[in-house]
């Protein structure tokens, strides 16, 4: 339990920290750099390491390319939600997950794990 | 335009918009975390670049573009996607930075903990930087162009 409250107050502090960062900078498109920041694998990482070593911590991230991968996808769908079908933003997002998700777990399907 | 950093936008930022960030930050590295203990590794880290907060981001970004059109009493729709939109194309270019990241991770964690972390930053934020000025570069040459 412990765990999972360390977990969500560094998550909850350095997603904050990247957010009010992003919300101070100028133009939008490069503030909108921190909205792929680290931040869920800068607190997750650096749990894993403790608890499971630097081999397992390898491992995530070896698949987070493949999550980052599925971001860029994410990110693009999202903006031509936004601009072509002129949707608001949060149907945009929400609906861009399945996007997400089907080239995450496809990538992963396809090149499988860290050896 | 020059990159800038100016406070006067989080004037228009309300208090509970920074608990809903806060809030969904931290599950999503619950969540990222009771993935990786249920399914292990490779589908846990799989969950370390899910746009779990781009939601709220986006959904506030847009809000906050709409209340200042229509404070100067114009319909603030359309502008709100677009803010909306250009923040979902930086974040594109911010995922090529991301992966960078986690690829540094990867090769360097073996070595030293510490000095993965400041290497995989360190790549996120040259990526990141050079991929958002290039494509401007190279928009600023199209425009020239046509």
């Amino acid at each position: 339990m412990t765990e999972y409250v360390l977990r969500f107050v560094a998550g909850g502090v350095i997603v904050s920290i990247f957010s009010i960062l992003g919300d101070m900078l100028r133009p939008k498109s490069f503030a909108g750099l921190l909205g792929a920041a680290p931040s869920v694998a800068l607190a997750t990482l650096g749990i894993a390491v403790v608890e499971h070593g630097s081999n397992y911590a390898a491992a995530e991230s070896w698949t987070m390319i493949y999550g980052a991968i599925a971001l860029a996808c994410y990110s693009v769908v999202v903006c031509h939600l936004l601009m072509r079908f002129h949707l608001a933003a949060l149907p945009s997002t929400i609906v861009a997950l399945a996007v997400w998700l089907a080239v995450a777990f496809g990538l992963l399907a396809g090149f499988g794990g860290a050896a | 335009m020059l990159v800038k950093l100016s406070s006067d936008a989080l004037k228009q930022t309300r208090w509970y918009e920074y608990g809903v960030r806060f809030l969904l930050g931290g599950l999503a590295t619950v969540f990222a975390g009771i993935m990786g203990a249920r399914f292990g590794a490779s589908i846990g880290g799989l969950f370390l670049a899910l746009p779990a907060i781009f939601c709220a981001s986006a959904t506030l970004i847009e809000s906050h573009e709409r209340r200042a059109k229509e404070k100067a009493g114009l319909s603030g729709r359309r502008r709100g996607q677009e803010a909306a939109a250009l923040d979902a194309a930086g974040a594109a270019l911010g995922s090529l930075g991301l992966a960078a990241f986690a690829a540094v991770f990867h090769l360097t964690v073996s070595a030293s903990t510490a000095g993965a972390f400041a290497a995989a930053i360190a790549a996120w934020a040259a990526v990141s930087v050079a991929a958002w000025w290039l494509r401007r570069r190279l928009r600023i040459v199209s425009h020239a162009r046509s």
